[in-house]
């Protein structure tokens, strides 16, 4: 209770002064005002490591514009030691600030990293039932990105509708350069690299519209590779299920070849049904031949990793 | 007959390339033309090209290192102006294509082009004469070492007008750096000269340690080094023991680019993440290797211009080595986003924070050096105070970034730009500007202008808190770092506030040639002739005639303080003139370190373009050079006591008509009134 | 802060040299740090050289180490080395060293005539090594089983080549020195090079082994 409320006000602390410093643009910052408990637990530990290094950031400022002032050459009335250079007293307070600030960090850092960790599962409850999570496949492209909803059967292009308050179970790969995949108002990005899976656990606690982006430079298309990402509520996100189930395009593999070569600004696409399923498996056993296994193989593996996890 | 090139080549359909390779080529022929109106071809042959003189070859490197900083302020002043233009239905004027290509390049330049040999010019000019030595260990090697630079300097400039640079940023990250996403030879460019440049900095490094560790007088222990000195020895170990993995890991990228192997290949077994951790096991180190002999400046100066000893001496160098042993336990932070697991993310973000705690001591002795002195504002000094002030915001961002739970919304945004910029600019630029407006009347015999370098000073200060402060506000933005076009309209007052402070860094760039001019041209007025040109010098290169003779010092005698010039003055016998002159062994100067660096570029050149007959042709060359320059036992020569004494005498003449006092006085602290230099170059 | 003569040097080194006055007295090079000073120094620095290859060499065994088991399809160690081959190979290396430690004693009785000889001696050994490298390659890439077949076999020319052109350089040096000595005879620089040559191929020994086990062994096993 008491923790909320420090954070509640370190929160308005750092709003506030940025506040200050611009009129309103960056009280809209996806940083400083997240949209899920990811990103809000992140946000705190900024504000907290900030102040932390006010510590001995602010007296170290304050003390070189007051020893420059009060020893300047010309001030005859100030002392002038020449060859004092030791103190034991000084050492030992300039070796322990930074030891203790640090300490501190240190124990922030490992606290904050384990609970952080993006391969976390989150869990909501609601009646004290865990709320199922939402497994969706990502894929980087040149440049666009590709979302499968396994569970849904279905795939979008350069657009991510997620359900407000459902855990999000996102597995991401690259069918192209090492990527890095971000949406800021809901925190932690991740890096998805060919041949590889990498995992991103997160959640969008209130509705509406965000921008997710790939940070790594990628190529000439890089600049243009973002997406809609759109949280809304449960009921919502099932109408939406069910319009783009009436989508006329599905994606198998012809398709998919075509969408995988380079294009820019690729417009939303539904697709309403993916086949094979196992295509995201599909796509990093294409780089992993030293260990090759067959679609089902992988799927299963794929599967039974993913529950135990 | 040559490879991949053509004439298609050279960008002629891009004005803006064509207009950059013009100035670049008008620049080099005006100087060329102004050369040869003087007539001073044979001069700079003789006297620079071919020295193997350490004060000599450290002067070179800092020109280099000027007119790269040029180059890559250029790059800085497009990609400004792009993000500035570029929003929502603007494109701006840079192609992505060619917006990747200079951001790539401005990374590598400024890092291994200005800052490494600004650092290695300063080395050169200081060391040998802080510790009493006639030259460096291996006066040839440190030649090749220059020229190696300037060749790998001269393949970026050459990519300029010949083809392409590489668009995967200065980290060169695969697979977007391998053949099947790069074909062209932009990359080729990037490694080659990298690889040659880099060979060039690891013989530095072998260079300064065996100088440092084997060339100090009888009594200057290793405790009684000057901090700059100690802080040079760390640089150089780390250069030892980081440049190794760079080389081998461009060596890799070249062998998928060009045999077709799969060190980092997306298919058959590579692994990108391979190279990611193996370029950061360079990359880290090197952050401290341009900014331990910063630190070193800033002790220097700041007890120079405070008129007393540095507080807590031993503190500083034990503070340096434990930057130098940590600076190795951290690299993994450049990918916390990569999946990996807490416990790994942790460990190294611990380790990033506590060579937090070695830095902050630093900055302490620094405060403590300046409390009860007597503090001048001279310029050295104003980077030094400048420095203080906004190093530690740099350090905040940085511990911010060391953490996991911020580094994944802050990783690649511009923020992190705002952080490394924050820390080697105030750290490492900075401390180079403070060493030259320090050590530039060592160098030439004449002092700096004051009022133009104060001009100077205020723009940086200015231009860089303008153009930087407003990309820490934009990575809480969300932007993300290399974009060349973006659609947010909230970033969009914040990069133009940035392009402002980057014109104000210009001017501050232009009024720092307008100094050097106004300097050159005011040379009499501003003339050291006791050699102490602060009045306050306490370390042994303010002992010697500035600029110093040839061979340094007349004889090396017995060191017996930290501070020995300074100890010098205050028993009186700084000025002493020597009862016995001896012959003195020299290197003579040699055209090979030259003709070497003349014949790596032609083989990178070569190797960039896959034109094989210049290759093995160049590689022949090269070794038929080694071995000719090895076979000749005819590399040193002895300067005759005779020729010494009359130096020597030629300089206590002059002295004695300055100052009758100088000789033979003690100094006395108290009593001594400083006399500031800006107020004397005013008087 | 002495300075040291080549000698001091070369028994820190392992070795004891005949000493070769520079022609200058002894206090002159103690205050200037003469000739002969020079020449030691060249020995210290070619330490830290030896320790940046060593840098160096670790770094290809770790990109080797991690593609150690990316067959990617293609053919494991096992299925491409041949042990006896290699062995007569290793043997080839060793023994050169020991012939070169027979030069260091040459040279220390300044028998010009027996480090010649010794050199051609070790300078032939290494050919062979080399020979039968390039071979072992060539009928592997032959075969189809090149560099880029998979990262395995990525890792592993690329290591065993680094050591192989680290040998070819050594072998280009001993060419040199072979020239050298016949023309100058055994100058304090010359004793100078052969000393560092001598840690240049020994050293190459050692990180054969390290090859040899790591990769050849254990590929096997």
């Amino acid at each position: 209770m008491l923790k909320t409320r420090i954070f509640k006000g370190t929160r308005w602390l750092a709003l506030g002064s940025l506040v200050l410093l611009d009129g309103c643009s960056l009280t809209n910052s996806p940083l400083l005002d997240p949209a899920g408990p990811v990103g809000r637990s992140e946000m705190h530990l900024i504000v907290i490591a900030f102040l932390l290094m006010l510590i001995p950031v602010i007296p170290v400022i304050v003390m070189t514009f007051w020893f420059a002032r009060r020893y300047r050459a010309s001030n005859t009335n100030a002392t002038y030691k020449p060859n004092w250079a030791h103190s034991n007293k000084i050492e030992l307070v300039v070796w322990m600030i930074p030891i203790l600030i640090v300490a501190g960090l240190s124990v922030l850092s490992w606290i904050t990293t384990h609970k952080l960790n993006p391969y976390k599962r989150l869990v909501v409850k609601q009646n004290g039932v865990a709320v199922k999570s939402l497994p969706i496949d990502v894929i980087a492209l040149n440049w666009k990105w590709l979302f499968i909803y396994p569970e849904q059967h279905l795939a979008t292009v350069n657009q991510m509708v997620i359900p407000v308050g459902t855990p999000l179970n996102i597995h991401l790969t690259s069918d192209t350069v090492m990527t890095s995949f971000f949406i800021p108002r809901l925190g932690t990005q991740i890096y998805a690299m060919a041949g590889m899976m990498t995992r991103l656990n997160l959640l969008a606690s209130r509705a509406g519209t965000f921008t997710g982006l790939n940070t790594q430079i990628s190529g000439v298309g890089f600049s243009k590779m973002h997406f809609k990402v759109i949280a809304m509520k449960p009921q919502g996100f099932a109408t939406w299920v069910a319009k783009v189930h009436r989508s006329p395009k599905q994606l198998d593999f012809a398709t998919y070849r075509k969408l995988e070569k380079p294009s820019l600004v690729n417009p939303v696409t539904y697709y309403s049904d993916v086949s094979p399923n196992t295509l995201f498996s599909d796509v990093i056993a294409k780089y992993t031949q030293g260990r090759k296994l067959t679609s089902a193989q992988e799927q299963l593996a794929l599967r039974s990793f993913r529950s135990s996890h | 007959m040559f490879g991949k090139l053509t004439l298609s080549a050279i960008p002629y359909h891009a004005p803006i390339i064509m207009g950059a390779v013009a100035f670049t080529m008008l620049g080099a022929l005006i100087i060329a033309g102004l050369i040869s109106y003087y007539g001073k071809w044979g001069y700079l042959w003789r006297e620079w090209l071919t020295s193997v003189d350490h004060k000599k070859i450290g002067i070179m490197y800092i020109i280099l290192a000027f007119v790269m900083l040029l180059r890559g302020i250029s790059d800085a002043i497009m990609m400004r102006t792009q993000q500035a233009m570029s929003f929502g239905p603007d494109h701006g004027y840079l192609p992505p294509d060619h917006y990747q290509q200079i951001f790539s390049a401005h990374g590598t330049i400024m890092i291994l082009f200005v800052a490494m040999p600004f650092i290695v010019g300063l080395m050169n000019v200081v060391v040998p004469l802080q510790i009493r030595a006639r030259d460096v260990a291996f006066p040839f090697m440190n030649s090749l070492s220059f020229w190696l630079t300037v060749a790998g300097a001269m393949l970026i400039m050459v990519s300029l007008g010949v083809g392409d640079f590489s668009r995967a940023g200065w980290t060169g990250y695969p697979p977007l750096s391998g053949i099947h996403y790069s074909p062209g030879t932009g990359v080729d460019y990037w490694d080659w000269a990298i690889q040659l440049s880099g060979i060039g900095t690891l013989m530095t490094g072998i260079n300064f340690t065996v100088t440092i560790l084997r060339m100090r007088p009888p009594g200057m222990t290793l405790m009684k080094m000057p901090i700059f000195t100690w802080s040079v020895l760390c640089t150089a170990i780390l250069i030892m023991l980081a440049f190794p993995p760079l080389t081998v890991t461009l060596a890799m990228l070249s062998l998928d680019r060009y045999l077709g192997m799969h060190f980092f290949t997306n298919t058959l077994g590579g692994d990108v993440m391979l190279y990611a951790n193996l370029f950061w096991i360079w990359g880290h180190p090197e952050v401290y290797i341009v900014i331990l002999p910063a630190f070193g400046v800033y002790s220097e100066v700041v007890a120079t211009l405070c008129g007393k000893r540095l507080f807590g001496y031993t503190t500083m160098v034990w503070a340096t080595a434990v930057i130098t042993i940590l600076s190795f336990s951290v690299w993994l932070h450049h990918f916390f986003t990569m999946g990996a697991s807490s416990a790994v993310n942790s460990v190294f973000s611990i380790t990033t924070m506590l060579i937090a705690i070695p830095t902050g001591v630093k900055i302490f002795n620094w405060l403590f050096t300046m409390y009860r002195g007597k503090v001048r504002f001279e310029t050295p000094m104003l980077w030094t105070l400048a420095f203080l002030v906004l190093f530690p915001l740099g350090g905040m961002s940085g511990v911010m970034l060391a953490l996991p739970g911020a580094d994944f919304v802050l990783h690649n945004s511009e923020f992190l730009v705002a952080h490394f910029h924050n820390v080697l600019i105030t750290g490492t630029l900075f401390g180079m500007f403070a060493g030259y407006s320090y050590w530039f009347p060592k160098a030439f015999g004449f002092g700096l202008d004051e009022k133009w370098g104060r001009r100077a000073f205020w723009a940086w200060i200015i231009g860089f808190v303008m153009a930087f402060a407003p990309l820490y506000v934009l990575g809480f933005l969300g932007m993300t770092r290399r974009l060349n076009h973006y659609t947010n309209p909230a970033w969009h007052p914040w990069l133009e506030i940035a392009f402002v402070g980057t014109m104000v860094v210009v001017l501050g760039i232009v009024f720092q040639i307008v100094q050097l001019v106004v300097s050159v041209r005011n040379r009499e007025r501003t003339r050291d002739v006791t050699g102490d040109y602060w009045q306050n010098g306490r370390t042994l290169e303010w002992a010697t005639a500035s600029p110093a003779p040839f061979y340094n010092f007349a004889t090396i005698d017995p060191v017996h303080e930290i501070d020995e010039f300074m100890y010098l003055k205050e028993k009186g016998i700084a000025y002493k003139e020597p009862k016995q002159y001896r012959d003195i062994h020299m290197p003579r100067n040699t055209p090979a370190g030259f003709v070497l660096g003349g014949l790596s570029f032609v083989l990178g050149f070569g190797l960039i373009w896959h034109i094989w007959w210049l290759v093995v042709l160049s590689a022949l060359a090269t070794l038929v050079t080694v071995i000719v320059r090895a076979m000749n036992d005819d590399v040193d020569y002895y300067v005759p006591a005779a020729e010494v004494q009359q130096i020597e005498e030629a300089r206590f003449k002059q002295l004695k008509e300055t100052d009758p006092l100088l000789s033979g006085q003690a100094l006395q602290h108290t009593h001594t009134p400083v006399i500031l230099v800006h107020e004397a170059q005013q008087s | 802060m002495t300075t040291k003569t080549v000698a001091d040097l070369s028994v820190a080194a392992g070795y004891s040299v005949k000493e070769h006055a520079a022609g200058h007295s002894a206090s002159q090079e103690h205050e200037d740090h003469g000739h002969a000073a020079a020449i030691s120094r060249t020995v210290d620095g070619f330490w830290l050289y030896i320790m940046t290859d060593c840098i160096l060499f670790a770094t290809v065994f770790t990109g080797f180490a991690v593609m150690s088991h990316r067959y990617a399809g293609g053919p494991t160690g096992k299925e491409l080395f041949d042990l006896p081959y290699l062995f007569g190979e290793t043997m080839f290396l060793l023994v050169s060293s020991v012939t070169y430690g027979f030069v260091v004693l040459a040279m220390n009785r300044m028998n010009k005539g027996g480090v010649v000889g010794w050199l051609m001696v070790t300078f032939l050994l290494g050919l062979g090594f080399i020979s039968m490298e390039v071979n072992e390659f060539y009928h592997m890439v032959a075969a189809g089983n090149g560099p880029d077949r998979s990262g395995f076999l990525t890792g592993f020319f690329t290591l065993v080549g680094t050591h192989g052109a680290h040998v070819t350089l050594g072998l280009v040096w001993m060419a040199t020195m072979i020239f050298m000595v016949m023309k100058k005879g055994l100058t304090p620089q010359n004793q100078s090079r052969l000393i560092r040559l001598s840690m240049f191929w020994h050293f190459l020994d050692v990180v054969w082994i390290g090859v040899f086990t790591i990769v050849y062994l254990r590929g096997v096993m």
